[in-house]
């Protein structure tokens, strides 16, 4: 039995020591958080695991033929995800290219001194709650407002450049550029808080050295801040993309689920992630396999997106310090 | 049981509340302070004075344990407190801190009513008696009761940052601990709220036992009763404090025995 | 000497509206146009759930079962409460355990080796696509418990919720300031009387944002329910009695499956529930808010 430090000593004084129950508190509460930590870890692991081990015995049985085929027929137990990595890969591509452009815009428009700070409110809760829109509302709106509102424009320009490839097809309803128009409105508010950050922890001094030499407003923003903060917007860009790849319900209710490969924006597509949504809930056990296959890759990818654009952050912040 | 130790400059037997005898205190593998042997009087002030990086706000916080907290910190040597050493094998760093107190450069009362930060640490050791009797006590000590007895519902913070420090030493003196650490007390505050917390600090030497740390030489001389003069050494490539001299303030003062501490105080070296 | 004189043509310090000028005042026209075309989207969804959702949204479609094929009526009452049900279970799930954990991260190790690893884990997982979490949630629950469930949707949701209530919640207590807490130290507190006394009341406004945020996000996930509580066309409470182990509809799902159907009545009834939804969400969004940001 060890002795407790200060056990028999007796003073007047208010100070004692933590009764044993709270010792036996502390300890127990301690080795509560060490397991609570230990299991947030152990579910990424479970996660990749699970899906892993269901996958295993499709992708002992085909291989990579899963990822080649470019056949989805459940009749003919024929399984190939090509197309839809494709539409994933094409769709947020797309969703990168638009939803890049507005969100950088918008960071330089709400950090660069363009607005009074209470229209930059008004501005930045805009973002806000675009962000806060869940994406089945979106999917929504995008079958009763984007997809009318776009087809015109896109039957024109079938009619009178049809012959590049982009415009070969007409849109009959859903289709890839609705899709991929309304990922990007869901990828901008990421897009524009990271940029946001990024153009915002440029050193003051950076920005007045700029002025100092007299350069106009646009040229201070296009050759010292945005170029400062570039590796921050970048990064924001790569979450974005991370965003886009693994974004399930705007695209399942918009893209038409259609497996094939085309060029055209106007042609149905699929994409990974709305695959499993819309197999899974009927699917039989072989069919099962496939999808956690497909669930697989599609980990894989935005895992491996994601980890980028979180290093690319964390070295951005580093290099500003 | 007290130790008895006799210091050569006084004739008197001191009667000391705590004894630390450090060899090496490292943070991972830096050696931050080495080889200093200091005495605290009880019932007396401690002055810990030197140049900045000289460990002597390292020493304080050693004495109850706070450096426990930091990673890497590692502590060989001996503080004898009560008969026992504080660094001994088995005793809980929680324990020692119960019995000596401290306050902190910045004023940091919690962000609960003026009432609740002073019975904080009544409730934490279960304190049987009238806490209200207590608040009442510990906050007249800290010279602080006629300020604030008709708003003790308010929040800690809402004080001025003076009265937030005496707020924190009558937190501290609230369970009567038997050493109370102070680190660099005034360095947050003006003059005028500097003054009052060094009368506090002489008035409180007779029912406490006080080891300051201060960076301000002119705030040793007029509060302190023994003061320890603590230096770097930068010969070995690192930054390595070490204690240069202890003695009655007075003799510090007006006649160092070390050239360094004559250089320190007549201002020739920082 | 002769007197000092300045250049005799000094150049003009006028701005002229040619080269650079003017190639800055079109770049600032281009994003106030691309800022406005940012925000047509927003108002145009926020238009068309207030004139088609607000349409259809009366005391009927909270109290009635979804209708079927080609009846008129119904409302999405045991859609709402399903959704209720399952946010509730997730938080049960996920608040305590991310708590707790971020406790760990914040406070008790922050720079140790494990702390390293989860904290690395709970951003992957907040990156993880949330179908991702449906498919994990049929893998072990749904499959091993032979049927879609509440429980099942609850678990799922669950898992998106748990990353952004640990890396809140670890923010928030390290915002706690420093000085604070080492005065609880100093006082002999033990870690778990500083955390309880201390670093979680001071914390807590900015962990309820976070919490609140988690929550919201959780209300309008759509995904992860698809295959986990499926949908369901009864109440959740029948005769009294919870059947938390049998398909379960959401306010999301159900929006998901009458977006898809021929008939007006289910699309008007679609749009109202997407009203209700969004609202839901925003005001979970208006309450983080209040908590706001600490006062320390």
């Amino acid at each position: 039995m060890k002795k407790p430090f200060l056990h028999n000593v007796e003073t007047d004084s208010i100070c004692q020591p933590p009764s044993p129950s709270v010792i036996f508190v502390d300890r127990a509460f301690r080795m509560l958080a060490r397991l609570g930590v230990i299991l947030v870890f152990s579910l990424i692991v479970v996660l990749v695991l699970e899906i892993g081990i269901k996958a295993l015995p499709s992708i002992q049985k085909s291989g990579l033929d899963v990822i080649t085929g470019t056949v989805w027929d459940v009749g003919q137990q024929k399984f190939g995800i090509l197309p839809a990595i494709w539409g994933t890969l094409y769709s947020s591509l797309i969703a990168l290219f638009v939803g890049g452009f507005f969100g950088i815009s918008m960071a330089i428009f709400l950090t660069q001194d363009f607005l009074h700070p209470r229209l930059a409110a008004i501005f930045r809760a805009i973002v806000e709650l675009l962000a806060a829109i869940p994406s089945v509302v979106y999917g929504l709106w995008g079958i009763f407002v984007v997809i009318p509102a776009i087809r015109p424009l896109t039957d024109e320009l079938n009619e009178s450049l049809g012959w590049i490839p982009f415009f070969s097809s007409t849109l009959s309803g859903p289709g890839l550029l609705p899709a991929a128009l309304v990922l990007a409105i869901m990828i901008l508010p990421t897009i524009a808080a990271v940029s946001q950050d990024a153009l915002r922890a440029v050193p003051l001094r950076t920005k007045q050295a700029a002025y100092g030499m007299g350069t106009t407003h646009w040229e201070a923003i296009l050759k010292v801040m945005v170029p400062t903060a570039a590796t921050g917007i970048f990064g924001s860009l790569v979450l974005g993309l991370g965003r886009a790849l693994g974004e399930t319900m705007a695209l399942a209710m918009l893209i038409g689920n259609s497996n094939q490969i085309s060029l055209s924006l106007f042609a149905p597509a699929n994409t990974l992630a709305a695959m499993l949504a819309l197999n899974f809930p009927e699917a039989g056990p072989s069919e099962i396999e496939v999808l956690m296959y497909a669930a697989l890759v599609l980990m894989l990818i935005t895992l491996v997106v994601n980890v980028l654009g979180s290093m690319i952050i964390t070295y951005a912040q580093r290099g500003m310090k | 049981m007290m130790q008895q130790v006799a210091t050569d400059t006084d004739a008197q037997p001191a009667v000391l509340a705590m004894d630390c005898k450090l060899n090496r205190i490292f943070y991972g593998n830096f050696l931050a302070v080495r080889d200093s042997h200091v005495p605290i009087e009880k019932n007396k002030i401690t002055g810990f004075i030197g140049p900045s990086g000289c460990g002597k706000s390292t020493v304080l916080r050693s004495l109850n344990r706070m450096n426990d907290l930091i990673e890497g910190f590692r502590f060989e040597g001996h503080v004898q407190f009560i008969g026992q050493d504080i660094y001994g094998k088995g005793v809980d760093p929680v324990v020692v801190r119960r019995y000596i107190g401290m306050v902190f450069q910045q004023p940091n009362p919690f962000s609960m009513s003026i009432y609740d930060n002073v019975a904080f640490g009544l409730r934490i050791n279960r304190y049987k008696g009238d806490i209200g009797d207590r608040v009442k006590h510990a906050l007249q000590s800290a010279a602080l009761w006629d300020e604030v007895k008709d708003k003790l519902k308010a929040s800690g913070l809402s004080l001025s940052g003076g009265q937030q420090q005496r707020l924190c030493i009558a937190r501290a003196i609230a369970t009567q601990p038997q050493v109370l650490l102070m680190d660099e007390p005034c360095s947050a505050l003006d003059p005028i709220a500097t003054r009052r917390v060094e009368e506090l600090m002489t008035e409180l030497k007779k029912d406490y036992t006080i080891a300051l740390v201060t960076h301000n030489m002119q705030q040793a001389m007029r509060v302190a009763d023994t003061t320890a003069f603590f230096s770097v050494d930068i010969s070995g490539g690192s930054r390595t404090g070490y204690l240069v001299e202890l003695g009655p303030t007075s003799q510090i003062f007006g006649n160092p025995r070390e050239k360094l501490t004559k250089d320190y105080i007549s201002g020739q070296f920082s | 000497m002769n007197e000092t004189s300045l250049p005799e043509s000094t150049p003009s310090l006028q701005r002229k509206l040619e080269g650079r000028a003017l190639r800055s005042m079109l770049l600032s026209i281009l994003v106030w146009i691309s800022a406005i075309l940012t925000s047509i989207p927003l108002f145009s969804v926020l238009y068309m759930l207030s004139t088609r959702g607000g349409a259809r949204l009366n005391w009927e479609a909270f109290t009635e079962l979804p209708p079927a094929g080609f009846e008129m009526g119904g409302g999405f009452g045991n859609a709402l409460v399903g959704t209720l049900f399952m946010v509730g279970i997730a938080s049960l799930i996920a608040i305590p355990l991310g708590i707790l954990a971020a406790i760990f991260l914040a406070e008790l190790g922050p720079n140790s080796k494990l702390a390293t690893i989860a904290r690395f884990s709970a951003k992957v997982l907040a990156g993880v696509p949330s179908i991702l979490a449906g498919v994990f949630a049929y893998a072990t629950v749904v499959v091993t418990t032979g049927t879609y469930s509440a429980i099942a949707g609850g678990v799922a949701l669950a898992v998106l919720m748990l990353p952004i209530v640990v890396l809140t919640a670890e923010e928030s207590m390290k915002m706690v300031p420093k000085i604070m807490k080492d005065a609880a130290y100093g006082m002999g507190c033990t870690h778990t009387q500083v955390i309880w006394k201390i670093v979680l009341p001071t914390g807590m406004p900015a962990i309820l944002t976070g919490v609140m945020l988690a929550i919201a996000r959780a209300s309008g996930e759509t995904a992860p329910l698809l295959f986990t509580a499926l949908f369901s066309n009864y109440w959740l409470i029948q005769d009294g009695r919870l059947d938390a182990m049998n398909p379960t509809a959401s306010l999301a799902v159900l929006i998901y499956n009458f977006s898809g159907m021929p008939f007006d009545n289910q699309i008007e009834l679609a749009w109202a529930a997407s009203l209700v939804l969004v609202i839901i969400v925003l005001i979970i969004n208006a309450i983080s808010r209040i908590f706001g940001k600490p006062k320390f």
